[in-house]
């Protein structure tokens, strides 16, 4: 199915009502991980509201993203039961095992690596998820594991 | 496989729910119960319950495995209650899938593993009917496992809100109702008049339970007199304070409480559509709240004509965007409306013109569960409990520097050392408590020489913090107040919306001002001014997002004011903590020389051979703390 088609699909009547403006944008970003620019027009245009407004919305809010993001979303917890453990520390490990400078995406789309507030499991922290599954406890010699887990076949081989 | 669920049009139905329920929640057959929230399953849950029902059925046994959710003993995860008929619940502590496996061949051959059994129980307290839900006849007698009631952990708690978290399976309606759930909601839409409902709100003293401690009932009583039509009502479930998670805890583990509760609310103050309004870092609560709405309209509990009383209310579950802004009531409605989070004037308030400009009660995931039992045991006997201003119990999520971190429900007025001491456990590693901070980033740290305040909103208020949704983290020696600050106005100064100017660029400069003192280059006129800008943005600040901004701030002023002058007159970090004011280095005289520093060690700062003592390079050096974790000699020394 090509990416309008799909837009569309989301789309669906919702545009009838502008309180469906920000579940349809969260539908278009756990679709292509990433709010792509030709569905902020294409929603613009369904909604019959300026563009500018669709990407405040989109630029607002910490679950959109207008960069396309990895293969493997990988949130850091830095609220304060995690930060009070070590959280940063995580962070900056996670961030050295996959040669990234900063938050943000790896060169191969494999990772996109973000802090995040607050995942709710602040007995377990340190806390990191990693997709679907959350990881407590941590400490910095089991991120590389974890880590490992993700990578690709042939490069967790290597 | 689950069976279709019926209509429940009546006290009979409801009755015939009840028992079925029963047959499941207190069975004939032996049943083992997995605590799986969103922290048991971090904790590995979902591993442990496979392995259950792998062996159940390799070893072809009439067992029944089932989910629960979480009963706060968070330290414990993953925890496995075992339910034999006749017999004491027995709950086991940080199971395996290999324990919980060497658990079921045990049960096969009547062996019961006490030695992994952390607590027991004869029965769960129901507080809405004011009876029991009862395991055993028997008191518990199973060798040395101490009973529920003896714990330290449980002692203090009267557990309202959470009466069901961790005791039922939450995807069952039927247990739901087998806890006298909907029979506050039967009770109020066939007995009592709207007024009397509102009356009942009112005498409790329930104030909510998001923060600011507005008054439940005055609320109420302002949105029953709107004319206007039709009227929304809200449940805030955008827990965004980091360090609280009670209410992901009773959207996961009870979340036909929230709805019941809504729906009397609802009924009381002439409201038509409901909103459930939850974080997007919350996924199982979505799935949770959106299945038992399911649920709720197939047995018609939601829909038209709720128990033949001709009212009709409609839930649906909207999902936020990741913005702590959001929290904010009217914040939230902009979001619901499809809109940017940002706050507006009040008045007028949502209840007089919220979503869509129409009357709107917002209240708290917390505050709408307490309302089935005030409503069936009476506004009164809830007021019994707690203090002068504030009534009832509250849910507090005691994490951090903590030997036990646990959620708990203990009455208003109980003090923070008995929270943090008898609940908690104190402080663990031999180290010194220094803080307890409350409030999320809205509140503030509370020092040793104050635990003995009696918890209730005024009294955390009067010390510089606030009540908040109920986190508490415990801080230690090891941790840094002016780093806290400083952690905290980096998180408000992303989560500011951008509105109002003040906040904006208050909290900006107040980051930059508090960064440049963690790294030693502050002066004592920095304090003068971060407390001049604190008062700015306080008195400036449209909502309660930078009303109350600059507490984290100010409370560590107020109350580690020396922490920050070591920073800027010795440039010292007491506890040891801000990069720039330390150093690593290795004692010689503890190093055996094992080596583990120098594989762990990711800028190969690190020399020396195996078996001899190794040295720090203090130019390579990043100050990660990978060495410090790992020596097992605690050879490496932070100066």
């Amino acid at each position: 199915m090509s990416a309008t088609a799909d837009i569309d699909a989301i789309l669906g009547s919702r545009w009838e009502r502008a309180e469906n403006l920000i579940p349809v944008l969260q539908d278009i970003q756990s679709r292509f991980h990433y709010l792509p620019e030709a569905a902020l027009r294409a929603v613009a245009q369904r909604f019959r509201v300026p563009l500018p407004q669709v990407f405040h919305v989109a630029t607002f809010y910490n679950c959109f993203s207008l960069e396309p993001r990895g293969r493997h979303h990988v949130q850091v917890c830095l609220g304060t039961a995690c930060h009070v453990r070590g959280g940063q520390r995580i962070l900056d490990k996670v961030l050295r095992e996959l040669n990234l400078p900063a938050s943000g995406t790896t060169a191969d789309f494999e990772f996109t690596v973000e802090p995040v507030r607050c995942l709710g499991c602040c007995a377990l922290a340190p806390v990191m998820r990693v997709d679907q599954r959350t990881y407590g406890q941590l400490q910095q010699s089991r991120v590389p594991k974890v880590l490992k887990g993700y990578r690709k076949p042939a490069l967790a081989t290597a | 496989m689950r069976a279709p669920p019926t209509r429940i049009a009546n006290l009979t139905d409801l009755l015939h729910a009840a028992a079925r329920g029963r047959k499941t929640l207190v069975p004939k057959y032996p049943k083992i119960l997995v605590g799986m929230a969103s922290c048991g399953l971090a904790a590995g849950a979902d591993e442990v319950y496979e392995a259950i029902q792998e062996e159940i059925a390799r070893l072809q046994l009439p067992y029944v495995v089932a989910s629960t959710g979480c009963v706060g003993w968070c330290s414990q995860e993953p925890l496995v209650d075992v339910c034999l008929p006749h017999k004491p619940r027995i709950t086991y502590g940080r199971m395996d899938p290999h324990k919980a496996r060497q658990l079921v061949q045990g049960l096969r051959d009547g062996q019961l593993k006490s030695e992994w059994a952390i607590g027991l129980l004869t029965g769960h307290d129901e507080p809405v009917a004011r009876t029991r839900t009862r395991y055993s006849k028997l008191s518990a007698h199973v060798d040395g496992v101490p009973r529920y009631e003896d714990l330290d952990l449980f002692r203090h708690q009267v557990r309202l809100v959470t009466r069901n978290c961790g005791v039922i399976d939450p995807a069952s309606l039927d247990e739901y109702i087998a806890r006298s759930g909907y029979f506050a909601l039967h009770w109020a839409l066939t007995a009592m008049r709207p007024e009397e409902i509102i009356k009942e709100v009112v005498g409790s003293g329930l104030r909510g339970r998001g923060g600011a401690g507005f008054p439940t009932g005055k609320k109420w009583e302002v949105m029953r007199r709107q004319p206007a039509t039709p009227k929304y009502i809200i449940c805030n479930a955008d827990e965004g304070d980091p360090g609280a998670y009670m209410d992901r805890a009773v959207l996961e583990g009870d979340p036909h409480t929230v709805l019941e509760g809504m729906t009397i609310g609802a009924y009381a103050m002439g409201a038509s559509e409901g909103v459930i309004y939850v974080r997007e870092e919350y996924p199982l609560a979505v799935k949770r709240m959106l299945e038992a709405i399911a649920q709720a309209e197939s047995a018609g509990l939601l829909g038209d004509n709720i128990f033949h009383s001709g009212f009709n209310f409609r839930i649906r579950v909207v999902r936020g965007a990741g913005a702590f802004v959001c929290g904010e009531e009217t914040a939230l409605i902009a979001s619901v409306e499809g809109r940017v989070g940002e706050p507006r004037q009040r008045p007028p308030y949502p209840a007089q013109s919220g979503l869509g400009g129409k009357p709107t009660c917002i209240n708290n995931v917390e505050t709408w569960a307490n309302i089935p039992v005030i409503v069936m045991r009476g506004g009164d006997w809830y007021a019994r409990m707690g203090t002068k201003s504030s009534k009832g119990t509250k849910v507090f999520c005691l994490v951090g520097a903590i030997k036990n971190p646990t959620l708990i429900e203990v009455p208003m007025g109980i003090t923070l050392r008995q929270i943090v001491y008898e609940i908690g456990g104190g402080v663990p590693q031999g180290r010194k408590f220094k803080a307890i901070q409350t409030g999320g980033p809205s509140g503030g740290c509370i020092p040793e020489s104050m635990l003995d305040l009696e918890v209730d909103y005024e009294s955390l208020t009067q010390a510089g913090a606030i009540m908040g949704s109920g986190g508490m983290i415990v801080m230690d020696s090891s941790t840094c107040m002016v780093d806290i600050a400083r952690y905290f106005l980096t998180f408000l100064a992303d989560e500011s919306c951008g509105k109002c100017f003040s906040c904006r660029k208050g909290l900006q400069r107040m980051r930059q001002i508090v960064t440049r003192i963690t790294e030693g280059r502050g002066s004592e006129a920095d304090l003068e001014l971060i407390e001049d800008l604190g008062w700015m943005v306080r008195e400036t600040s449209l909502c309660g997002l930078g009303q109350t901004a600059p507490n984290p701030v100010l409370s560590t002023l107020r109350y580690f004011r020396d922490e920050y002058l070591a920073h800027v007159r010795e440039k010292r970090c007491p506890a040891k903590v801000c990069k720039e004011l330390i150093t690593y280095r290795i004692e010689p005289t503890l190093c055996d020389g094992c080596g583990a520093c120098v594989r762990v060690c990711t800028s190969a700062a690190i020399l020396g051979e195996k078996k001899k003592t190794h040295t720090i390079d203090n130019a390579r050096c990043i100050k990660c703390g990978s060495c410090l974790e790992v020596c097992q000699a605690q050879a490496v020394i932070v100066e």
